[in-house]
């Protein structure tokens, strides 16, 4: 039995504190005397504005600190850009391969954009490309075996990957099996039910015009430019008067021009793509093919909708709050299990969406469809995007942008007549890569907090 | 270094009250038939040494493990409490000793977390902001720049602020604090004892766990000390010496005061 209490141990940590950062310390004394001559508490006062020189060296603080988001990606993307339009000068910057490239990116981005979710807990659903084949199979069986109509074959195909979800979520978070092992279940599981459904060397084609549509109709042209304009607009007139509100009230608020750079820089991108894929990109003359493939509003509305989720409601909070410390949010009276099962729910419901893309883009349905490495270009997507794989950080964002950057290489080397086995190489090379920027950007938050 | 506290009136009946209270982790009991006070306007020492039961009395207190036996009365009448929501509603608040804060979560986010602010089903960022801050102005806080830094950039007495304002900001009566100065340099223990001084002079009742005594008697109005996980006394501040409570800690006795018989104790 210890005799005596530890105030001389507590006394020695006390110490050894002081003695590890004494520059810090009498750096936090001097200021503190300093707030104290000035009078009071700089809560009192209203936020100011950082000039545009603080905005521009905050972000590069939050940048060395590790919080680097999607900026490697963002930068990834433009180098690519670059690389393969001075490779493939006359193929890769056409219309035609842009609208490709956008088709093409679509199914992966909502595979990631799903993934998002299950990575924010920092678990993870190796079940999720073969959950989107299944749901495919599902699809394609209730419009042709039933002969149903696509109104009634998505919500089917939509609700396979929602049960598919609520099982997982049941096994990890309220039997207490790791995500990583039921998941692998789930994925021989899986695609064992795809077999069954579709049989061996089977496949079952897509017909359905609206189906079909996903990835492979335009938006008439006029009608993209106005979703484009409206869009851009939205975008602007929120943000601008969010920024005003946050101003009239002292809240703090990002430099002006930093918000208006941004609005201009959305409105670039949305209409700069709008007026490239308006352009006729047939390659028979007399034949017109122009106008936004339907697949680049659909995530679109999905990235909107789903920021708005995880940005903006509590449940979206509680997702980056479990994912952060899973502790306090349980002290916080946050329902973990719930929030776990969730997650899991709406990342296996977007595979299924993802597979109907895919289903579409390939007017059919296989036993392997969602197999081989679809899963990893997707978990790729969100990682490379900026989504940690220890959870806690990530947005939908990252997803978009990370499933670009993957699509870009498949379609940037396949131009440039590679072979599979680069495409493989190349993948799995910027995936560890950006795995390793996430571990250590992560190592960097952690010895940033003192 | 008694008394620097002027006295508080007290035979006001207590606003939170624990008797017998018993807890037992599988075999092991921790917690034996332990009385507790805390009294609005008064800070209360909870002191013991390393495994006495502290941090477990607090977390019975808080909701988050249930006791096996004991009664809890708030403001004089009984209730059940069955988790951390029940508590909070009753408005009694706990830093943990482990703080419990999302690094990946801004200082707003943090001090509203599973309590925020809504405008039909968007979060009410604004209102959330406005309330932080005058929180944190009301506590004179000036250690910290903005409430809109991700936790994980401050420091320990920041964190320790932090959580002590997400504490007070829900209107709270009862703060307990397990152990608040523990990782702390010098100037920042300062900082948080004033800012427990100012919780009881605001009116509310605070229970500071802590090791050093010192602190213990700047602060405190009340002692009660646990050993092995029974109260051995309940003192005021102002009546007992340091090495008084020394012994208390240590021996569960110390004089007339504490557990007379302590070999029933020394059998287990
Ligand atoms: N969850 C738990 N399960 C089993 N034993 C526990 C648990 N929590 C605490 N204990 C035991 O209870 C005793 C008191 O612990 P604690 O309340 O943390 O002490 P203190 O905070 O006073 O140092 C210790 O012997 C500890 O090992
Ligand atoms: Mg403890």
């Amino acid at each position: 039995m210890s005799a005596t209490p530890d105030s001389p141990t507590r006394n020695g940590d006390v110490a050894a504190t002081a003695a590890k950062g004494p520059q810090d310390e009498s750096a936090r004394i001097a200021e503190l005397a300093r707030a104290t001559a000035s009078g009071g508490s700089p809560m009192a006062q209203p936020a100011e504005e950082p000039t545009f020189g603080e905005g521009i060296r905050a972000y590069i603080t939050r940048l060395k600190g590790g919080d680097i988001g999607a900026l490697p990606a963002a930068l990834g993307l433009v180098v690519l850009f670059v690389l393969f339009a001075a490779l493939r000068p006359d193929t890769f910057l056409t219309p035609i391969n842009i609208a490709n490239l956008m088709v093409q990116a679509s199914s992966i981005i909502v595979l990631a954009m799903g993934l998002t979710f299950v990575l924010l807990l920092g678990d993870i659903d190796l079940s999720a490309g073969v959950a989107g084949g299944a749901s495919a199979a599902v699809m394609a069986l209730v419009m042709n075996d039933a002969g149903l109509g696509w109104y009634l074959s998505i919500p089917a195909a939509l609700l396979t990957g929602l049960a598919f979800g609520t099982l997982i979520g049941m096994f990890v978070a309220r039997v207490g099996i790791p995500s990583f092992v039921v998941t692998l279940a789930f994925f021989l599981g899986i695609q064992g039910i795809t077999l069954w459904l579709i049989g061996e060397g089977g496949t079952i084609p897509v017909r359905d015009q609206v189906v079909v549509n996903i990835a492979n109709g335009n938006v008439p042209v006029g009608l993209g430019w106005v979703f484009a304009v409206l869009a851009a607009a939205a975008y602007a007139l929120i943000t601008l008067g969010r920024w005003n509100s946050q101003r009239r009230r002292g809240l703090n608020r990002d430099n002006f021009i930093l918000v208006v750079l941004r609005v201009v820089g959305v409105a670039v991108v949305l209409l700069g793509l709008t007026a490239v894929l308006s352009q006729n990109r047939a390659r028979v003359p007399g034949i017109e093919l122009a106008g936004v493939p339907y697949s680049v509003p659909i995530i679109g509305v999905l990235l909107v909708l789903l920021s708005i989720v995880l940005g903006r409601t509590a449940y979206g909070r509680h997702v980056y709050a479990v994912g952060g410390n899973a502790e306090a949010a349980r002290r916080a009276g946050i329902n973990v299990t719930r929030i776990r099962i969730s997650v899991f729910m709406i990342g296996s419901t977007l595979a299924a969406f993802s597979g109907i893309i895919e289903a579409s883009r390939l007017n059919s349905v296989a036993p392997g469809s969602g197999g081989g490495n679809t899963l990893l270009l997707g978990v790729g997507a969100a990682v490379i995007g900026g989504t940690s794989l220890f959870g806690g950080k990530g947005k939908v964002t990252n997803a978009v942008i990370g499933g670009l950057v993957i699509a870009t290489i498949t379609n940037g080397l396949g131009l440039m007549g590679q072979r599979a086995f680069v495409n493989f190489l190349v993948t799995g090379a910027v995936l560890l890569l950006a795995a390793a920027v996430d571990a250590i950007s992560r190592r960097r938050r952690a010895s940033a907090s003192s | 270094m008694q008394g620097t506290n002027p006295p508080t009136a007290t035979g006001g009946a207590p606003l939170l009250s624990l008797r017998g209270i018993d807890k037992s982790f599988g075999p092991v009991q921790v917690l034996h038939g332990v009385d507790l006070d805390v009294r609005a306007g008064e800070v209360t020492a909870l002191v013991g040494d390393n495994g006495a039961g502290k941090s477990t009395l607090v977390k019975c207190i808080a909701g988050i493990y249930t006791t096996d036996a004991g009664e809890y009365f708030f403001e004089g009448r009984r209730v059940q409490v069955h988790g951390p929501r029940d508590t909070a509603e009753l408005g009694i608040e706990v830093v943990y000793q482990d703080l419990a804060l999302c690094d990946n979560l801004d200082i707003v986010q943090n001090m509203f977390l599973g309590r925020e602010e809504k405008k039909g089903v968007l979060l009410d960022e604004p209102t959330m902001e406005e309330m932080a801050r005058q929180t944190l102005a009301s506590l004179s806080v000036r250690t910290v720049r903005s409430v809109r830094q991700l936790v994980s950039s401050l420091s320990g007495g920041q964190r320790q602020t932090v959580a002590i304002a997400k504490a007070v900001l829900w209107n709270s009566k009862v703060v307990l604090l397990d152990e608040p100065t523990a990782a702390l340099g010098v100037a920042q223990t300062r900082q948080v004892l004033d800012l427990v001084r100012r919780l009881a002079d605001n009116g509310l009742g605070v229970v500071l766990i802590s090791h050093n005594l010192n602190d213990v008697f700047e602060v405190a109005d009340n002692i009660t000390a646990l050993y092995l996980g029974r109260a051995a006394a309940t003192v005021r501040t102002k009546d007992v010496t340091s090495s008084q409570v020394v012994e208390l800690i240590t021996a569960g006795r110390s004089g007339d005061m504490g557990i007379i018989d302590t070999s029933a104790t020394a059998a287990v």
